[in-house]
């Protein structure tokens, strides 16, 4: 089996030149359908019969909750891919991952606050699904702190995707929250195996930003990563000739 | 699918839930801007620091060259 690809993919430059390509793309395509599935969900989907307009805030809140889980397992994945394989672009991404996913949990718990306000008469309550949400902004920020703990770089990797790991104990323990103990947020609504128990009309509005809100995932690891890379990359030929610096010319004159 | 308020006050006001609603949404446009916008200034910082570092280099060895 040929696997030039693998490798190929953890090298910093191959990854940064292929983006180079996608990304104005990947942008258009990410800012239209977030657009779209705002407006649409906004002002278009028809009202919630119980909680009348506030429950707008679905169309921000879900996605975000979505990604900010979705997001972990690309930080677990790529911490364990750079311990077992040592491969120095996995870390680079577990870093960006922890950024963009503490973002995201945070939007997640705000928007969840404030919908809790007129729906539930609470900004917050320590609910089970809540209160391990708050546990997953935290095992981000852990990451991100730990990152920047150490001196060397290979410590602060090796101890930051151990901890990433071990926090992965609590993905399915928020998926299942809303099943295993009696809480105030409502069980899932889009569902894999059966049918989702929600209207065409919010339905379609919602996926559309679910989709966007993966896109724009994709979109915001790309950017950071390709941030680092560049940092890490500095003394290299080949960032120096993309910054327009002809390093040829200063080489024939010394 | 047909545009679900009255005017464009009545969306504003959302009967209401408005000030809950812009405010999660407004929200939630800083966070992407902050997102997309963070990386994109990184880069353009470093690079003018690189640009910067390496025409430091080329005045030195340049004034090497001439000196003698």
């Amino acid at each position: 089996m040929n696997w030039q690809w693998f490798h190929r993919l953890g090298s910093p430059r191959w990854f940064y030149q292929k983006t180079s390509v996608l990304l104005p793309w990947l942008t258009f395509f990410t800012l239209a359908i977030l657009l779209v599935g705002s407006v649409w969900g906004l002002a278009f989907a028809p009202a919630d019969f119980k909680q009348g307009n506030s429950y707008r805030i679905i169309f921000l809140h879900v996605p975000a909750a979505f990604l900010s889980l979705a997001g972990y397992y690309v930080m677990a994945i790529a911490g364990a891919v750079g311990l077992i394989w040592r491969m120095k672009l996995a870390f680079v991404v577990m870093r960006s991952a922890a950024i963009i996913g503490a973002a995201l949990t945070f939007l997640a718990l705000i928007s969840g606050a404030i919908w809790g306000k007129p729906t539930w008469g609470s900004w917050w309550v320590w609910d089970a699904r809540i209160t391990s949400m708050l546990v997953l902004f935290f095992l981000y920020l852990g990451v991100i702190a730990l990152q920047e703990a150490y001196q060397s770089e290979t410590t602060a990797n090796n101890t930051s995707a151990i901890l990433t790991l071990v926090g992965t104990v609590n993905i399915p323990i928020i998926y299942k929250s809303v099943d295993w103990w009696f809480t105030l947020h409502q069980p899932a609504t889009l569902k894999l195996t059966q049918a989702s128990t929600i209207h065409p009309s919010m339905l379609y509005p919602l996926l559309t930003m679910v989709v966007g809100f993966y896109l724009f995932y994709a979109l915001a690891l790309i950017l950071y990563t390709r941030a680092e890379i560049l940092k890490r990359e500095c003394r290299t030929k080949w960032v120096a000739e993309m910054c327009g610096v002809d390093v040829n010319n200063k080489t024939s004159r010394t | 699918m047909k545009f679900q308020f009255q005017s464009l006050a009545d969306l504003v006001s959302m009967s209401g839930h408005g000030p809950y609603v812009w405010a999660c949404y407004g929200i939630g446009l800083l966070v992407v801007a902050y997102l997309l916008i963070t990386p994109m200034r990184q880069k353009s910082k470093f690079i003018r620091q690189l640009r910067r570092q390496y025409a430091r280099q080329a005045a030195a060895s340049g004034s090497v060259d001439s000196a003698p």
